[in-house]
């Protein structure tokens, strides 16, 4: 902008000389391209990167919704880090994480393949298994918590009619490790049609001439998923891996409508932690610095993915 | 499956494994929503019931919960203000979208690689790191408790992802198209919007079809930047108000459930292949 202004004081010409001048500046590759830009810059720095900011600037000052408080150092960590349930959190964030993701990882691969086989009905069958991707994650675990009911629960019926358990059942979303374990299953629910379809494209775009070239060399079909799929999809894999660990490790959508972090805390992540302590309890300092331990993940994350990923 | 020649029996057990082992995953894909389906027509004494099938209406279908959520609580109004939210979001996004991902996917100027970072990274960040700083933005703004809360913040995630998808859309776009309409007398911004835009509607049409989902779907903010009733989403609505007391009524939850997916459904159902290749470019290039 600075440089149009310059050349419409410069010139002081009369009205249609000036935008003439305007225009043939507007043309120019650079002043159109940072042009273009400038309203997502201003929506990122203004919404994103300030925010982030004050996520930070909060983290270290006793800030409580309604007063704005004092700055207090590194307080609010010490807080935090000597807080029994934050390290209960902790816990939880990884132990959920891996299992998620691994379980995504493994079922998604094999979910691909099956999709991948020539089949009847193949777009309503991938049309239904993306479904729980698409419908609002909140609604379908409203579903999953009735599926779950301490009484009412359809699993425990089912199983019990089958004999696999004996009446009445685990109470699922009120006993510590069943709970993390209904939390588990309807985060991998939701997330498998992601891997499963990423994968599933993937694997399309691998030549079929190496699986004739493996055939041909003898290989069966443990043999030509080990060394030709596998390795063929290790750049699909990364990616959705990462994405994936971004996602899962910050959620907030299953854990608060499942199970609101309990019983006793043993579901709580950090998004959910980091709500419970700065909005219904006021602390936003606190709040703020929970939420920031998601930051290191994130900051490993794309350090990996810019560094690794895009370059290939 | 790959190559060779088979025999027909092989061929049917390798069909057969197929679908053998896709049912079962169908069956756990589809059962909360046909359980949600089930739930909301069953009449009170059947769904508390401890002796009846849970899978069957077996005393008759009844539209009461239905009926209730309509004329006895808020939903008509959360669906309105879901559909005034995504449609405005989304189109905001869709337009700075546009223009961003133009000049980072075409143009030459010095930064434009770091630019493009800068948005991917942004692309990364989870809106539960920064819920709690946009609390207080929006109180500032003056639009707390308000429609224009949601309208204002959703751009934050949607802009980023967009832009993204957009600049893979931009690029598969031959240059010398533009190249000729310059030569033609074009200007930059004509060129764009006569030559190049026409050519990305796929690109566009998938964007809207995420933004729509995406803010439709969104829970998080939703759910901390609104608190009056009126104001709230279909989602969060349904989620936290149809709660009375402690107590949920299943049936009008779950009718609320299912109407509130509709939406989503509809627009699914209608663009599937959309859906599958934004999903796979979003994630993959780049």
């Amino acid at each position: 902008m600075a440089v149009g202004q310059r050349v419409l004081e410069a010139t002081g010409r009369a009205r249609p000389g000036r935008l003439t001048r305007v225009r043939e500046w507007w043309e120019h590759e650079p002043v159109f391209g940072y042009g273009l830009i400038v309203p997502a810059l201003v929506l990122i720095v203004g919404l994103v990167a300030y925010p982030f900011g004050m996520a930070i600037y909060f983290s270290l000052s006793d800030y409580w919704v309604g007063s704005p408080g004092s700055f207090i150092g590194l307080q609010n960590y010490r807080d935090i880090l000597g807080n029994e349930i934050f390290r209960q959190t902790v816990y939880n964030s990884f132990v959920f994480t891996a299992i998620a993701v691994v379980l995504k990882c493994v079922l998604g691969v094999w979910l691909a393949m099956l999709l991948f086989r020539p089949f009847r009905f193949k777009r309503l069958i991938r049309g239904a298994v993306l479904l729980p991707w698409v419908i609002p994650t909140a609604l379908s675990v409203l579903a999953w918590k009735w599926m779950f009911d301490s009484l009412y629960s359809v699993v425990n019926w089912t199983a019990i009619h089958l004999g696999i358990i004996s009446p009445p059942g685990p109470n699922w979303l009120g006993m510590a490790s069943y709970a993390m374990a209904a939390v588990i299953a309807v985060n991998v629910w939701r997330g498998l049609p992601f891997f499963a379809i990423i994968v599933l494209a993937g694997l399309v775009s691998i030549p079929r001439e190496y699986y004739e070239a493996a055939e041909v060399d003898g290989a069966g079909s443990w043999g030509r998923f080990r060394h030709v799929t596998l390795p063929l999809l290790k750049p699909v894999l990364a990616v959705v891996i990462l994405f994936s660990t971004i996602f899962t490790f910050s959620d907030f959508n299953i854990v608060q409508v499942l199970t609101s972090g309990g019983p006793v805390n043993t579901t709580h992540l950090f998004a959910t932690f980091a709500y419970q302590m700065g909005l219904s309890g006021g602390n936003l300092g606190q709040g703020a610095a929970i939420s920031l331990f998601l930051f290191p993940m994130l900051a490993v994350i794309v350090f990996v993915q810019l560094r690794y990923i895009r370059k290939e | 499956m790959i190559v060779g020649v088979r025999s027909r029996g092989s061929k049917i057990r390798s069909a057969a494994f197929g679908y053998a082992n896709l049912v079962p995953y169908v069956f756990f894909a589809l059962f909360p929503f046909y359980y949600m389906i089930v739930t909301s027509l069953k009449n009170d004494a059947e769904l508390y019931n401890l002796k009846a099938v849970p899978f069957l209406i077996q005393t008759g279908v009844i539209t009461d919960h239905y009926r209730y959520l309509f004329f006895k609580t808020d939903f008509l109004t959360w669906m309105k203000n879901s559909l005034i939210i995504s449609v405005t979001a989304t189109s905001i996004s869709l337009v700075i979208a546009i223009l961003a991902g133009y000049s980072l996917a075409r143009l030459r100027f010095p930064g434009v690689g770091s630019f493009g970072t800068a948005v991917f990274i942004t692309y990364l960040v989870p809106p539960t790191l920064l819920f709690l700083p946009l609390s207080q933005v929006v109180v500032w703004l003056g639009i707390s408790d308000t429609i224009w809360a949601l309208v204002v913040t959703y751009p934050t995630f949607l802009v980023p992802f967009s832009t993204w998808l957009l600049m893979g859309y931009f690029r598969t776009i031959p240059r010398e198209v533009e190249e000729c309409a310059l030569v033609d007398g074009a200007s930059r911004m004509q060129t764009l919007t006569r030559i190049v835009l026409p050519m990305a509607i796929p690109g566009i049409v998938c964007v809207t079809l995420f933004g729509f989902t995406l803010t439709w779907n969104e829970f998080t903010y939703a759910l901390t930047f609104v608190s009056q009733t009126a104001n709230k989403t279909a989602v969060v609505g349904v989620t936290a108000d149809l709660i009375r007391g402690d107590i949920y009524y299943w049936g009008s939850l779950m009718a609320g459930a299912v109407v509130a997916s509709l939406p989503i459904v509809i627009v699914y159902v209608w663009f599937l292949d959309y859906y599958v290749s934004g999903l796979t470019a979003g994630a993959v290039k780049g």
